[in-house]
């Protein structure tokens, strides 16, 4: 099994315009099985990373326990990183947010370390809107432990075992809409043509941006009565409507027909345009997300793309009023602004 | 696009560089492989078998397949291929130094081969396995031809050249040395039921119109002849001053040998610009690096004469333009003509064919450039029975396009003698074969050196200029050798796609190093290639497209820079790639 990676690129390989190629978003060669769906996944960030001429050292990566989170080593090998307990992401993606708002956060975690055992952590984390792009590579089961059935299995979809799951399924991204992301996606590791811009979306904008990804797990739940394999997805997969992110910097060239389109504008200034086939399909209606999600369910399919977002809603450092300095750059005389002000604020609470 | 056809010999074939570029086909990664393992002897064997003279090549190759190493796409430069040849010659264990088994039987047939150069010696041994019966005839006194009269001994030994062409002489030849054939007629009249003419092209021009040309004869010398006349020791010293006219290789031995009999200063003038150059780069550093300036854009005016001997050479200087087809027009700045002092002048200005004893009445037609008219693919000539082949068939090339003509010609002369449609000829032999050990584990050596190439040791300039005899380079030791062949990038291994299998998990676009492998909507090529992830402007490198995966799309690679490193085959679920070896043979005789 080979550990390293050839050191040649492609010769007429590109850079962007932050001046970087590719390969500087790069990480340490995957040790996943072969084709796992999580190796797709980093690549798709590895892409949005280069095509948003992210810096690699303004960039965090957090991530808990299990083959979801041992992905951060795979991808963008000049940046930070910080592997944390099981299920325990949001505490520490929440801690550094708290003392660096200027960084960008990529959480990365599965269905075990979000579903299962860090159900709490999760809710948390979206109720309070924290800034972090926040990647649940989801594939329905244990695959570090030889793949039990995880709690957003399907009820009856069965895995290499061949035991149908009796338990009903946790849907991430109704939770996620339920519990106050403002920005919540579904993607697919085998479409990247679709999740990168996902990811790319998810990063301009600012707040909790959940993005469910469908990854596969090849060596125990791709079978034929598994609904997350390859195969089962492809067939089922329904999208909420094509888009097109378009980054603050970007001209937009696209021309879009009165009434075909829907504008968002992020916080950043970039824009997802959709393009409307459904108008019932109103993806910053907390309401009608939804419904759409359950009502493609009822029909046996599983619906991908952006599925809700609202750029209006407060991240948490809006919400707490916290300095907008990262606290590493406050001095003694920021910390400790002398009697007067001190005065003052005692004052206003007598 | 349709699908690649990979049933197609010529498809993977392509994809090896080396092997494609080389007129024998030299099966080049797998020699390279043994070589790497400290096989020598077999990579030896596989280098006897088609390309004949592998401790000779190993030197004096002009090496089309370096240019062509697929690492010139990635770095700066391509595998030692040519110096690791060598390695294989000079390693090999005496039990390698082998006589091929010749049939004790004879065949019956008679071949007669005219001229003792490359061509005809390969057409000997192909012929010889055969039961052939084979007389040669030749004018010097040794087999060898141009490798032995006109390449020096610096850059080629004797012991060299003496072991690989005694190894096909003591195969059974009949030799008749020192013997000038004055009419084709002769060798007709004897009854062959075949002739193979590879006389080389043995003439080297002149500059009969340069004024002083006739008044300083005595020392103004054609460079082949002066060669010659080196190795036969009647030239055993040069005066001070030279001066070599001509930017070709012979011009670069030529200035090469003056220098160690005495010339102290030794000059070479070319017309071209530099880049015009046809010696082989390596061969100019050669030269320069043993203090001989090369100087370019001097076109010769006339041979001075004082005193009635020669003082020294009047040159123009000359501009090159380019018009829009790129096509050149050498034109005089205008200055001054600059006169070089000299007391010697060489003329390495190019080689003719010379075919005075090929008379009219033979039957042989002859084009009005003086070239005979060659079938390109059967050297057979308009005389059924007569074939030609090296310089002598279609002008002056080099050893191993010689080597492969004697190839071609023997194919054609058996097909010829057994009284076979000479057209019908048998295809190259090739297989392809799984390199799978386990799940992460390949038959093959995969990992990619990312190793400069290393430089070839050489003999002390000092020493080497007293001694035209002493080899300059030394050749890769054993350690160097391996260094070296670990640079190959094994590009017969391919990596080949199974269609039906794939379920599209992307794996090996994410793992692919050099980003070549793609999952798209199918189209026409030009489409395709501006649609794929990474730029894939090199058109002479293929597209490998698949059938129509599920999700309709196709899968295209660009084989231009894959590395063929097998991280692909290694991350795929399903095993739709696999590197699978592809071995491709030339056909020689007999085989149909």
């Amino acid at each position: 099994m080979s550990y390293s990676r050839p050191g040649f690129r492609h010769p007429n390989e590109p850079a962007n315009d932050a001046g970087y190629t590719r390969r500087d978003y790069e990480g340490a060669v995957s040790t996943l099985c072969a084709g796992c769906g999580h190796d797709s996944t980093t690549n798709a960030i590895i892409q949005a990373c280069f095509e948003l001429n992210v810096e690699p050292h303004r960039v965090v990566k957090v991530s808990g326990i299990g083959c979801s989170s041992k992905t951060p080593a795979y991808f963008l090998g000049k940046s930070h990183g910080f592997n944390s307990v099981h299920g325990r992401m949001p505490s520490i993606a929440t801690g550094a947010n708290m003392a660096n708002r200027d960084l960008l956060y990529i959480g990365v975690s599965g269905d075990g370390d979000t579903a299962s055992i860090g159900m709490g952590q999760f809710a948390h984390a979206l109720r309070r809107n924290l800034n972090l792009n926040y990647i649940c590579m989801n594939n329905g089961c244990y695959g570090l432990t030889k793949g039990q059935d995880s709690a957003t299995a399907d009820r009856g979809s069965a895995g290499k075992k061949g035991v149908p799951n009796p338990y009903e399924s946790i849907d991430l991204c109704e939770l996620a809409i339920e519990l106050g992301a403002s920005f919540v996606a579904r993607g697919f590791s085998g479409d990247k043509r679709q999740l990168v811009p996902l990811i790319k979306g998810a990063m301009a904008h600012n707040g909790l941006a959940f993005i469910d990804v469908i990854s596969p797990c090849v060596t125990f739940n791709n079978t034929s009565s598994s609904t997350k394999s390859y195969h089962y997805v492809r067939e089922h997969i329904e999208a909420t409507n094509a888009f097109d992110f378009v980054p603050l910097q970007q001209e937009i060239l696209a021309h879009y027909e009165e009434g075909t389109s829907q504008e968002i504008t992020m916080h950043d200034g970039s824009i997802i345009h959709l393009h409307k086939a459904d108008s019932s399909k109103d993806v910053t209606n907390r309401l009608k997300a939804v419904n759409s999600l359950e009502k493609e369910k009822e029909k046996g399919r599983l619906l991908t793309g952006i599925l809700y977002v609202n750029p209006e809603i407060e991240e948490t450092h809006d919400i707490i009023n916290s300095t907008l300095r990262p606290l590493n750059t406050l001095t003694e005389k920021d910390l400790c602004p002398g009697e007067e002000i001190l005065e003052a604020i005692n004052s206003a609470l007598r | 696009m349709k699908p690649t056809d990979i049933k197609d010999p010529e498809y993977f074939h392509k994809v090896i560089d080396c092997q494609f570029a080389c007129p024998a086909h030299t099966p080049v990664p797998e020699y390279i492989r043994l070589i790497s393992q400290g096989r020598y002897d077999e990579a030896y064997e596989i280098n006897w078998q088609s390309n004949v003279f592998p401790g000779i090549l190993g030197r004096i190759c002009d090496r089309p397949c370096e240019p062509a190493c697929r690492r010139t796409r990635v770095e700066e430069t391509p595998v030692a291929i040519c110096r690791l040849k060598r390695v294989a010659a000079d390693n090999k264990s005496s039990a390698a130094d082998f006589t091929p088994e010749v049939p004790g039987q004879k065949n019956g047939k008679k071949t007669a081969l005219i001229g003792g150069g490359p061509a005809s010696l390969t057409v000997a041994r192909d012929l010889l396995l055969l039961g052939y019966e084979i007389d040669l005839y030749d004018d010097q006194s040794k087999a060898g031809g141009f490798v032995r009269t006109q390449v020096p001994s610096f850059r080629l030994p004797e012991k060299v050249l003496d072991e690989e062409i005694n190894r096909i002489l003591d195969m059974g030849v009949n030799t008749f040395f020192n013997t000038y054939i004055n009419d084709i007629g002769e060798i007709i009249d004897k009854g062959y039921d075949a002739i193979f003419i590879g006389t080389g092209a043995p003439r080297g021009r002149d500059l009969p119109d340069l004024p002083g040309r006739n008044e300083g004869d005595e020392s103004i010398f054609i460079g082949i002849e002066w060669l010659a006349a080196v190795l036969y020791r009647h030239v055993t010293s040069v005066p001070e001053k030279v001066i070599v006219l001509g930017g070709g290789n012979t011009a670069m031995d030529c200035c090469r040998t003056a220098r160690r009999l005495g010339g102290e200063d030794v000059k070479v003038f070319v017309r071209s610009p530099r880049k015009d150059m046809k010696a082989s780069p390596w061969e100019i550093e050669d030269a320069e690096e043993e203090g001989i300036p090369v100087i370019d854009n001097h076109s010769p005016l006339e041979f001075v004469i004082k005193d009635g001997k020669l003082a020294g050479v009047n040159f123009d200087r000359m501009s090159a333009t380019y018009d829009s087809n790129g096509k050149r027009t050498l034109v005089s700045t205008g200055e001054e003509p600059l006169f070089v002092p000299c007391d010697l002048v060489l003329l390495a200005v190019g080689q003719q064919n010379a075919l005075p004893w090929i008379s009219a009445d033979s039957g042989i037609e002859m084009s009005d450039r003086g070239l005979p008219a060659v079938d390109l693919t059967t050297h057979q000539s308009s005389v059924a029975n007569i074939f030609f082949g090296g310089d002598a068939a279609f002008g002056p090339q080099n050893v191993i396009t010689a080597v492969a003509h004697g190839h071609q010609a023997a194919i054609s002369i058996d097909l010829f003698c057994r009284g076979k449609d000479l057209d019908d000829r048998e295809p190259p032999s090739t297989s392809l074969t799984g390199q799978k050990l386990d799940m992460h584990e390949l038959l093959y050596d995969s990992g990619i050196s990312d190793d400069k190439r290393s430089a070839v040791p050489t003999m002390d300039r000092v020493k080497s200029l007293h001694d035209r005899l002493l080899e300059v380079e030394l050749g890769y030791g054993r350690k160097t050798g391996r260094k070296e062949a670990m640079r190959c990038l094994n590009c017969d291994m391919q990596t080949v796609f199974d269609y039906s299998t794939c379920i599209e998990c992307d794996a090996c676009v994410d793992v692919c190093p050099v980003s070549c492998i793609n999952f798209i909507e199918n189209g026409e090529e030009d489409d395709l290639r501006s649609r794929l992830s990474a730029p894939a402007d090199n058109r002479s490198q293929p597209l490998y497209v698949s059938d129509l995966l599920p999700t309709d799309r196709v899968m295209v690679k660009d084989e231009n820079v894959c590395l063929h490193c097998g991280l692909c085959a290694e991350r795929c679920p399903t095993s739709s790639w696999e590197m699978m070896k592809f071995t491709y043979n030339s056909a020689q005789a007999g085989k149909k």
